[in-house]
């Protein structure tokens, strides 16, 4: 007890504008490592295939996408062949949308929590993101399996997997940090959330290239961050040029989208506990 | 020993009954809501005068300039009636809610256990729920790997373990819950009611750690309505009436204050369906007059009440339900009704009344330790002390052999 007067906690209203409280949430790491883990857990709790459907989800979509999109209705893929094109595009795509949806709904999920006990806010959204990414890791082993088949080999481009990878994380957390303060206040974000996630995939080059878009149009379908960064996905797996112009419209507005986020987030966090 | 650990200074909270009723559930509601805004707004300063939200009816103040501090090692017992603005002042300090003003200053980390099993999860095994709930509590995982054992033997779950919380009985998911919050160790500790659970040896057992935490200098903050508690585990107490704060004060003071405020032998009531009720010792029968007036004719004036110790603890109980021979035959929606104690005979001391009131089928009334009254001689033999044999004095016979 001897480190005990280095705590001190002043409570007071705060204004509108409060800072995210950095040290606080280092404070409590590991929070967000066991909350993590237990959506990680109880997440196929009780199915009888449990972590196979990581790997179905995105298997089957790529399934039926081929069938409709590529052999039926023969939607160009950059050369590619049809069921790689897609299913590059699926992994990132499914993190995102199971992400901004889960963490979405999270706060709500986690009610009792907020009303009982004082942790930093923003982990249960981030948690339910947390738990999406062993998803993208386990299904990216079909992924690797498809490349043998098809022989596509990833060049350098791979290293700037990583760093697309968290671009996506960073603006989901931001989407879904957004998506479950509303949701806290105005549940119709819970019928709101499937809906723009369905208009959303359609508005990003996952079931056809960018390419298609005109190139004088290419900017505004990269305002949308998924567009950028899902092309610069598929290229940096793939083996094509990267898109660096799409990457970057769609990384600044990604950032923009996480730093609107914790804004929203932590203007409406010390409200969670009345209004929930 | 004299350090200030928790000061309070001018602590007000205040909710809006708009949102606590129909909050905007929807967006709509408040989209709406804020295109009439104006005009609300417009219409009330035209109505009142002053549109201050001081006078405002759409808000209530839960807690109004509460002010008090706690020294270290202290265990300060926080006494009032339901909506007394207890919980809000908990919640306040643990910072699950903001204050609307005022300030509070902590010194040290703060635990604060609202509820049993914050943070348990049903299909986790109960390891698994250990650490999520520890850390949640905000404890280190290091801590927790290192109290591990004390906590399950404390709980009493070995065998069980490794089994997800779901297929717990009620009572082994209750001790495990209350294990995890046991063995915090942060150096203040705020504690609501918790230990309302499990059964009397367990009780016991959390009432035994509670005192322990205190022993080993720690700050405790404690909400309960079970004046024994407090009177064993508290040192000082405050007192919380409609959001005011009196205090610290001496734990009797601030006991006496809490069963004090509920009046004497005869209580007049504003409201309908009571006009008047009144308690009294009348040799060695308890007498219990309730005089109702109701909007509507009833065929059955069912009366329930609890007599209660002076802590607060039932010793007794009924309704006319019980009695079903002594119904009213006339339907009236006016009249008195009179219940003649004969049995237990109590020792001497002070009692609390509890009364209800319905028609059969709805309750219209509930009142908790509304009346207190003295009991002096309704048992002419020799009396034992209250505190060692408790308050009813038992009807025998003796035989020898």
């Amino acid at each position: 007890m001897s480190n005990s007067r280095s705590f001190e906690i002043i409570i007071e209203p705060k204004g509108a504008l409060k800072a995210l409280q950095w040290k606080e949430i280092w404070q409590y790491r590991e929070l967000l490592r066991f909350l993590t883990v237990r959506d990680i857990k109880v997440r196929y709790k009780q199915t009888v295939l449990g972590g196979l459907w990581s790997i179905l989800q995105p298997f089957m979509s790529m399934v039926v996408f081929t069938i409709f999109f590529g052999m039926l209705a023969k939607v160009p893929s950059d050369g590619l062949p049809y069921p790689i094109f897609v299913y590059t595009a699926l992994l990132p795509w499914q993190f995102f949308s199971n992400g901004i949806s889960n963490a979405g709904n999270s706060l709500v999920a986690s009610s009792h929590l907020i009303s009982k006990v004082y942790f930093p806010r923003i982990f249960i959204p981030a948690a339910s993101l947390g738990a999406g990414l062993l998803d993208f890791l386990v299904a990216f082993i079909i992924l690797i399996a498809m490349m043998f088949y098809y022989g596509i080999y990833p060049g350098l481009g791979i290293f700037l997997m990583p760093v697309l990878l968290l671009g996506v994380a960073v603006t989901a957390l931001g989407v879904g940090m957004t998506l479950s303060a509303l949701n806290v206040a105005y549940r119709d974000f819970r019928y709101v959330i499937p809906f723009l996630v369905q208009l959303w995939l359609f508005a990003t080059p996952v079931i056809y290239p960018a390419s298609i878009v005109p190139e004088g149009w290419r900017w505004l379908i990269n305002l949308n961050p998924m567009a950028g960064f899902i092309s610069a996905f598929r290229s940096s797996l793939l083996g094509t040029p990267i898109p660096w112009n799409d990457l970057f419209i769609s990384g600044a507005v990604g950032l923009g989208l996480f730093a609107l986020g914790i804004a929203y987030f932590t203007r409406m966090e010390r409200r969670f506990a009345d209004i929930i | 020993m004299s350090d200030t650990v928790i000061k309070v200074e001018n602590l007000s909270k205040q909710y809006s009954i708009g949102s606590a009723v129909d909050r905007h559930q929807t967006f709509r509601e408040a989209l709406t809501d804020t295109f009439t805004y104006p005009f609300r707004r417009l219409k009330h300063a035209l109505n009142k005068g002053n549109a201050a939200s001081d006078g405002n009816p759409e808000y209530i103040w839960a807690l109004k300039d509460v002010s008090f501090e706690v020294k270290q090692g202290e265990v300060l017992g926080i006494i009032g009636r339901n909506g007394a603005g207890k919980s809000t002042l908990l919640k306040v300090l643990s910072r699950i809610t903001e204050p609307t003003e005022g300030r509070a200053t902590l010194r040290g980390r703060v635990g604060s256990l609202l509820e049993v099993g914050t943070g348990f999860h049903s299909e986790l095994t109960g390891e698994e729920n250990i650490y999520l709930s520890g850390t949640i509590l905000g404890m280190k995982s290091s801590e927790i790997s290192r109290k591990f054992d004390e906590i399950v033997a404390f709980a009493e779950v070995e065998k069980f373990i490794n089994t997800p919380v779901k297929y717990y009985s009620s009572g082994m998911y209750m001790r495990l819950a209350f294990a995890v919050a046991a063995h915090l160790e942060t150096e203040i500790l705020m504690v609501d009611e918790v230990l309302a659970v499990g059964d009397a040896e367990f009780q016991k057992k959390c009432l035994g750690k509670m005192g322990d935490v205190s022993k080993q200098g720690r700050t405790v903050l404690f909400v309960s309505h079970n004046m024994n508690a407090i009177a064993s585990l508290c040192n000082k107490a405050i007192f919380l009436c409609g959001g005011n704060a009196k205090g610290p004060l001496s734990v009797m003071e601030g006991i006496n204050l809490y069963l004090g405020q509920s009046g004497l032998n005869e209580k007049v009531f504003k409201a309908k369906p009571l006009n008047r009720a009144k308690v009294q010792q009348k040799g060695d029968i308890i007498e219990i007059v309730v005089e109702y007036e109701l909007e509507k004719e009833i065929k059955m004036p069912v009366l329930g009440f609890i007599i209660s110790d002076y802590f607060g603890n039932p010793i007794c109980g009924s309704n006319l339900i019980d009695h079903p021979q002594e119904q009213l035959v006339k339907p009236s929606n006016k009249g008195a009704v009179q219940v003649i104690v004969e049995h237990p005979q109590l020792l001497n001391g002070t009692y609390r009344l509890s009364l209800w009131f319905g028609d059969g089928i709805e309750n219209f009334f509930g009142d908790k330790d509304c009346l207190i009254f003295d009991v002096l001689n309704m048992v002419t033999k020799r009396q034992l002390p209250i505190d060692k044999v408790g308050p009813v004095f038992p009807k025998c016979r003796w035989y020898f052999q």
